[in-house]
C-alpha cells in the first residue's frame, strides 16, 4: 500500500504540479513535498494571460493558483527559478540547475509544454514573441496599444484570443494562418466560420492559406512578415501562436517511454514505477474514447493531479472526467466538452448569426462524442453530462430548438 | 475577517477566513478545503465550484439571477438543488460573516 511519509518531488510548478502538491496535502500525504519550477513565480493560471491579464484586467493575486504563503503553510518546499536538468533513476535523485540534488521516493513530472518555435529567417528579431508564460505576457502587454500593428502567426485559440484582446486595446491586428480556416485543428467548420466572421467584424485582418517565409527587420527589430506568395505584412510586433509541444526531453533522456508526451496510465504511472507524469506533458488514456492522446487544458491538469494524489495516498481513483475546454474572445464564450473522435454527423442547434448556438458531434450509433457551445452554457453542461453518460441522440431532435435541451438530456 | 464554514459531503467541517472582496470559491481553494475543483479559476465556465447554501443564509446570499450564465450552468450541474450556487460567483461581504455552505458528493 501507499507510504504517505515518503518523499515526493514534483518537477514543474505550473497548473498540474501546483495542484498535485496541494492535493497531496489535502489527501493526507505526510512526507516531504518538494515543488521545483523553472519560472520565478509560484504556480499561476495561464488562461488569463491571453484574455483578462493581457487587457490589463485582474490582479496578480487572482492569477496565482494559491496564495504565495500557501506553500509554507502546507509544508510544500517550493523552489522557484530552478530547473531540473537530469533524473538519475537508479539513485532516485534529480539534479537542479543550481548543482544541488533532490532525492525522491516518488517523482512527479509536470513539465508542461513550450510554444512551438517558427524557424524561418529572421525569427530571432526583437519584437517576435510567443505566449506561454507570465513573463511572455508582461512583455507583450505594453506592445498592444492604439496604433500598434501586431501580426499573429497561427489562428489557434491563443492566437485568436490575443487577436481579440489586441483589438479591444486598439491595436491593428493581422492573423496569418496556414490552413484554409481558423481553429482548423481544434474546432469544427461551423465554429471556424463563426469566429472568422466575428474577428472580421471586429476589424481583424485574416489571411488564410498563407505560409510565413521570413521576418524582415530594421536594426534588429521586426518590421514585417514575408509570406511565400510574396506578400509583405508590416508589423511592430509578431506573435508566434502555432501550437505547443510537450516538455518531455528530460523524461526521454532518462529513458522513460514517450510518444508525443510522456506515456502514462490512468493512475499517471510512467514506465518507471517510481515516476509519474501529469498535465500537458503527458500522453494519456482517454477512457471515454478508447484511445490515448495528449490534452492541453487546465481541466486535464487538475484531473491528472487528482489521479496522482489519489494513487500515492492510497485513495480510490477519481471517476474519469469528460475532457473540456473554454475560450473567451470579445464577449463570446466558447465551451467545448468531449472530443470529436469517430463522428459521422454534426447537429447545429441554434442560430450562429445570433451569436448563441451549439454544435453536437455524433458517432455512427448516435452517441454524443463532443459539443461546442457558443454563448450556450446550458447546451454545454447538458452535452457534457450526455457525453459522460454515453448518451445517444437523434441529430434532427438536437437541431430542433422547439425541443428543449432539458427534454433532450433527460 | 469574515468566516465561512464549508461542510464536505462526509460532514467534515472547515471554518476559514475569507477576505472581503474575494469569492467563496477562493476561500476554499486558498485554504485547501477539499471538495471544490474550480477548474476555470472563477470564470463561471466549469461549474466545479458548486455548493449548497445553508437555508439560514439563502436570503442573504440570494439565488443566481434567472437567465444568467450561472443559472444556465447550474441547470445541468450534477446533483443541482434549489439552493445550489457556484461559489466563484459569491463575493464575500461583511454581511456574509458566518456563512455556511455544503459541498456536493462530486463536482463532475
Ligand atoms: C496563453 C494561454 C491561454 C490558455 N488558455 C486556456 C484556457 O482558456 N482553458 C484551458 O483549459 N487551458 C488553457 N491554456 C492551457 C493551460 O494553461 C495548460 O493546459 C496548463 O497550464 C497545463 O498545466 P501544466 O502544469 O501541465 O503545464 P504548465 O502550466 O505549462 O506548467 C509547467 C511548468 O513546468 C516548468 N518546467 C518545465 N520543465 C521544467 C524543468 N525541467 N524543471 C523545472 N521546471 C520545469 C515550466 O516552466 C512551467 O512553469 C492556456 C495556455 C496558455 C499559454
Ligand atoms: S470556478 Fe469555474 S464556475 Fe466557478
Amino acid at each position: 500500500m501507499s507510504d504517505t511519509s515518503a518523499r515526493a518531488v514534483i518537477v514543474g510548478a505550473g497548473h498540474a504540479g501546483g495542484s498535485a502538491a496541494a492535493l497531496l496535502r489535502q489527501y493526507g500525504w505526510q512526507g516531504p513535498v518538494t515543488l521545483i519550477g523553472s519560472e520565478p513565480v509560484p504556480p499561476y493560471q495561464r488562461p488569463p494571460l491571453s484574455k483578462a491579464w493581457l487587457k490589463g484586467e485582474g490582479n496578480f493575486a487572482d492569477l496565482l493558483l494559491r496564495p504565495a504563503a500557501f506553500y509554507e503553510t502546507n509544508r510544500i518546499d517550493l523552489r522557484l527559478a530552478n530547473e531540473v536538468t537530469e533524473i538519475d533513476r537508479s539513485d532516485k535523485t534529480v539534479k537542479l540547475s543550481t548543482g544541488e540534488h533532490a532525492a525522491y521516493d516518488h517523482l512527479i513530472l509536470a513539465t508542461g509544454c513550450h510554444a512551438r518555435p517558427l524557424h524561418v529567417p529572421g525569427h530571432d528579431l526583437a519584437g517576435i514573441v510567443a505566449l506561454r508564460t507570465l513573463g511572455d505576457a508582461d512583455r507583450l502587454r505594453p506592445l498592444l496599444r492604439q496604433g500598434m500593428r501586431i501580426a499573429i502567426i497561427g489562428a489557434g485559440y491563443i492566437g485568436l484570443e490575443v487577436a481579440a484582446s489586441a483589438r479591444i486595446l486598439g491595436a491593428d491586428v493581422t492573423v496569418i494562418e496556414r490552413e484554409s480556416r481558423v481553429l482548423a485543428r481544434v474546432a469544427s467548420i461551423p465554429l471556424s466560420d463563426f469566429f472568422q466572421r466575428r474577428h472580421a467584424a471586429a476589424g481583424v485582418h485574416i489571411i488564410m492559406d498563407a505560409a510565413v517565409e521570413a521576418f524582415g527587420g530594421v536594426g534588429g527589430q521586426v518590421t514585417a512578415v514575408r509570406l511565400a506568395d510574396g506578400n509583405r505584412i508590416p508589423c511592430d510586433v509578431a506573435l508566434i501562436g502555432i501550437g505547443a509541444a510537450p516538455n518531455d526531453a528530460l523524461a526521454r533522456r532518462a529513458g522513460l517511454a514517450c510518444d508525443n508526451g510522456i506515456i502514462v496510465d490512468l493512475a499517471t504511472r510512467t514506465s518507471d514505477p517510481a515516476i509519474r507524469a501529469i498535465g500537458d506533458c503527458t500522453h494519456r488514456p482517454l477512457p471515454l474514447y478508447h484511445r490515448t492522446g495528449r490534452l492541453e487544458s487546465v481541466p486535464n491538469a487538475i484531473e491528472q493531479a487528482k489521479q496522482v494524489a489519489a494513487d500515492l495516498c492510497g485513495r480510490p481513483p477519481p471517476a474519469p472526467e469528460v475532457p473540456w475546454f473554454w475560450s473567451d474572445q470579445y464577449e463570446v464564450r466558447l465551451q467545448i466538452a468531449g472530443l470529436p473522435f469517430e463522428t459521422t454527423e454534426t447537429a447545429v442547434r441554434g442560430d450562429p448569426s445570433a451569436e448563441s448556438f451549439a454544435v453536437f458531434h455524433l458517432a455512427g450509433d448516435g452517441t454524443i462524442q463532443a459539443v461546442e457551445a457558443i454563448n450556450a452554457p446550458a447546451e454545454f453542461m447538458a452535452g457534457r453530462m450526455m457525453i459522460a453518460r454515453r448518451r445517444q441522440a437523434v441529430a434532427a431532435r438536437l437541431r430542433d430548438v422547439s425541443c428543449s435541451i432539458r427534454e433532450l438530456a433527460t | 475577517m469574515p468566516k465561512v464554514t464549508y461542510v464536505e459531503y462526509n460532514d467534515a467541517e472547515h471554518t476559514v477566513d475569507v477576505p472581503i472582496g474575494t469569492t467563496v470559491m477562493r476561500g476554499a481553494v486558498d485554504n485547501n478545503v477539499p471538495g471544490i475543483d474550480a477548474d476555470c479559476g472563477g470564470e463561471c465556465a466549469c461549474a466545479t465550484c458548486h455548493v449548497y447554501i445553508d437555508a439560514a443564509w439563502l436570503a442573504k446570499v440570494g439565488l443566481p439571477v434567472p437567465g444568467s450564465q450561472e443559472a444556465a450552468m447550474l441547470s445541468f450541474a450534477a446533483v443541482a438543488q434549489p439552493d445550489s450556487r457556484l461559489s466563484c460567483q459569491i463575493t464575500m461581504t461583511p454581511d456574509l460573516d458566518g456563512l455556511l455552505v455544503r459541498m456536493p458528493e462530486g463536482q463532475h
